[in-house]
């Protein structure tokens, strides 16, 4: 079960809790790749997420935004259970990105994030053909809050470059600034600096601590410990699908079943995803 | 003069398949379904023309009636297609391919049928009512011949021009210049892509997909339909098998684009077009001449299939991760 949280900052603890796990559960046949797992994240938290490869770190993830459904137990956001479909928890505002990056890679950088404002647009297939006035207007908006998060994640100048060719660093911060775009209330992002330089992380620490400033929550799923024991307020470490332990990062990297997990377990569980 | 003018029929020709075309390639790229089916798409919109003149226009001629039945027609296509995707494939979305590929091909048959024995007389067995009079649909049934679009045909150089090509290549350029417009200038069109690469992405943008594919199936029937009605101008009848061979053309048509693709359609469509009609015009002795034109037109698909599976474009790459 969980651990108890830490003594937080009184501040924290007054903050709206924006999505709450409660004894998440899932069983693929046999096997159970994730075992009553439940998670608090608030507004303006960074909550890590760290555990070794197949602990169930992205099928946790996949539960919380509705691409699996918990074979138990509830997802909450904002107070209200979550419907399991994906393109109905995207508009109740929660959006991620993706360990292998999924971009739409042969439109351009400023489309894909236009497809991310898809769920708070509204105009139709058939006002679309006849352009009525608020069509144009709703494209023009929906253009410039494109540009305006490409500028925002620092991709200013590749609007117009297909997905594909941008660098890896660029494609990942183009996912998050698609992400960005459905104006989330809470961002799961699934290794973030997975083969980045420690140049590229570093950018990529700050881009979190600003989305965090705005007041959004975020999930981060990482292998990098510095990286996670910088960035996050609270982490919470997964192993065999059940929470081994959570905690400030400080607790966390000193308790010993986290090091026995990762570093006296099977020899195999080095290698990065 | 020769090759004029068998450019100009070429392009005629082409502008029917690569209309009808679209439609097959909109469909895979979406939901990797070859439609089989289409062709009957286009062949109902003839019919739905027809049917439009027959009730509101019996005998007037006038050019201000033909907006009208494309309408008719667009509006016949697109509820049979809605209707075939809500009812015949939609169940199998999640089937074997195969399962709806042969489906596809049970409904090609079944619309054919339909038309064929329930054109003039709608409640089949039940009665004989037949309120508009209808003609039977067994035979070759007339297609109003319209002013303007039909008529005497222009004589450029010793090039003939009918009026009816002038209409299919205009049909050709004005739905291209709105497809484009629409893929890529507008919300939906941009989903439609997103869908197409990426369909789980797309939805945890918030996409439906489901709606999406209804769109793609609009879009096909609506172009089918108006080449529905450019063939019934052209040809001057029509009948209930009318979209079985030009389905085939246009399925070669869009592999021969590399399907998937739009752009790739339309080119394969011209493409198609203008190598039947140089056969037939330029491919002496026994193998020459029109007996032989739906030959070159397969041969190009089995070669196209042998030497760039791909198409002229590329096709989309489906990988499934």
């Amino acid at each position: 079960m969980t651990v108890t949280e830490p003594a937080a900052p009184a501040a924290e603890a007054a903050r709206r809790v924006v999505l709450e796990a409660a004894g998440v559960t899932m069983r693929f046949g046999g096997l159970t790749a994730v075992d009553d797992v439940s998670m608090q994240v608030r507004e303006g938290e960074i909550v890590g997420l760290i555990g070794p490869n197949g602990a169930g770190k992205t099928t946790f993830f996949n539960c919380l935004t509705g691409m699996y459904i918990p074979t138990e137990g509830r997802v909450t956001l904002g107070g209200e259970t979550l419907p399991p479909k994906p393109l109905k928890v995207v508009r109740a505002g929660m959006a991620r990105t993706f360990q292998n990056i999924r971009l739409f890679a042969n439109m351009t950088s400023l489309e894909n994030v236009m497809v991310g404002r898809y769920c708070r647009t509204s105009s139709m297939a058939l006002t679309s053909i006849l352009r009525g006035p608020k069509f144009r207007r709703e494209e023009a908006a929906t253009r410039e809050r494109a540009q305006e998060l490409l500028d925002y994640v620092g991709l200013a100048d590749s609007a117009e470059i297909l997905a594909r060719n941008l660098p890896y660093g660029d494609q990942r911060r183009l996912e998050i600034a698609r992400a960005l775009a459905t104006d989330p209330q809470i961002l799961l992002l699934d290794e973030p600096t997975a083969g980045m330089n420690p140049k590229e992380t570093e950018e990529t620490m700050h881009l979190i601590f600003k989305i965090r400033d705005s007041g959004m929550a975020v999930v981060v799923i990482e292998h990098d410990m510095r990286f996670i024991f910088n960035l996050c307020d609270r982490v919470l470490c997964l192993v065999r699908g059940t929470v081994l332990i959570e905690g400030s990062p400080g607790e966390v990297q000193s308790d010993h079943r986290v090091i026995e997990a990762y570093i006296g377990g099977d020899d195999d569980e080095e290698e990065d995803a | 003069m020769e090759f004029a003018q068998q450019l100009v029929n070429g392009l005629t020709l082409g502008s029917l398949y690569a209309l009808i075309a679209v439609g097959y390639t909109v469909v895979y790229g979406i939901i990797q379904l070859i439609n089989f089916a289409h062709g009957e798409i286009f062949m109902i919109g003839a019919f739905g023309a027809l049917s439009t003149w027959l009730v509101f226009f019996n005998g007037n001629t006038s050019v201000w009636v033909l907006p009208i039945m494309i309408i008719g027609a667009i509006a016949s296509s697109v509820i049979v297609a809605v209707l075939m995707e809500r009812v015949a494939y939609r169940p199998l979305r999640s089937a074997p391919r195969l399962a709806p590929l042969i489906t596809a091909i049970g409904i090609s048959v079944f619309l054919q049928e339909l038309v064929r024995l329930g054109y003039n007389n709608p409640l089949l067995f039940l009665s004989t009512w037949n309120p508009f009079d209808f003609p039977s649909a067994k035979q070759k049934v007339p297609f109003p011949q319209i002013d303007v679009v039909t008529g005497a045909a222009f004589n450029v150089g010793g090039v003939v021009i009918q009026r009816s090509t002038i209409f299919t290549i205009g049909a050709l350029i004005i739905c291209a210049a709105g497809l484009f417009y629409f893929v890529s200038r507008t919300r939906t069109g941009r989903a439609m892509q997103a869908v197409s690469q990426d369909p789980d992405t797309a939805r945890l943008m918030g996409i439906n997909v489901d709606r999406i594919i209804i769109v793609a199936f609009v879009i096909g029937a609506t172009l089918a339909a108006v080449a529905g009605v450019a063939q019934g101008l052209q040809i001057t009848n029509i009948n209930f098998k009318m979209g079985f061979l030009a389905g085939l053309k246009a399925f070669t048509a869009a592999v021969l684009g590399g399907i998937g693709n739009v752009w790739g359609a339309v080119l394969g469509g011209l493409t198609l077009g203008l190598v039947e009609s140089m056969a037939v015009q330029f491919i002496p002795g026994t193998f020459g001449g029109s007996p032989w034109k739906d030959v070159w037109a397969f041969a190009i698909l089995i070669l196209v299939l042998v030497f760039r599976p791909q198409g002229l474009l590329g096709a989309k790459v489906v990988d499934r991760a």
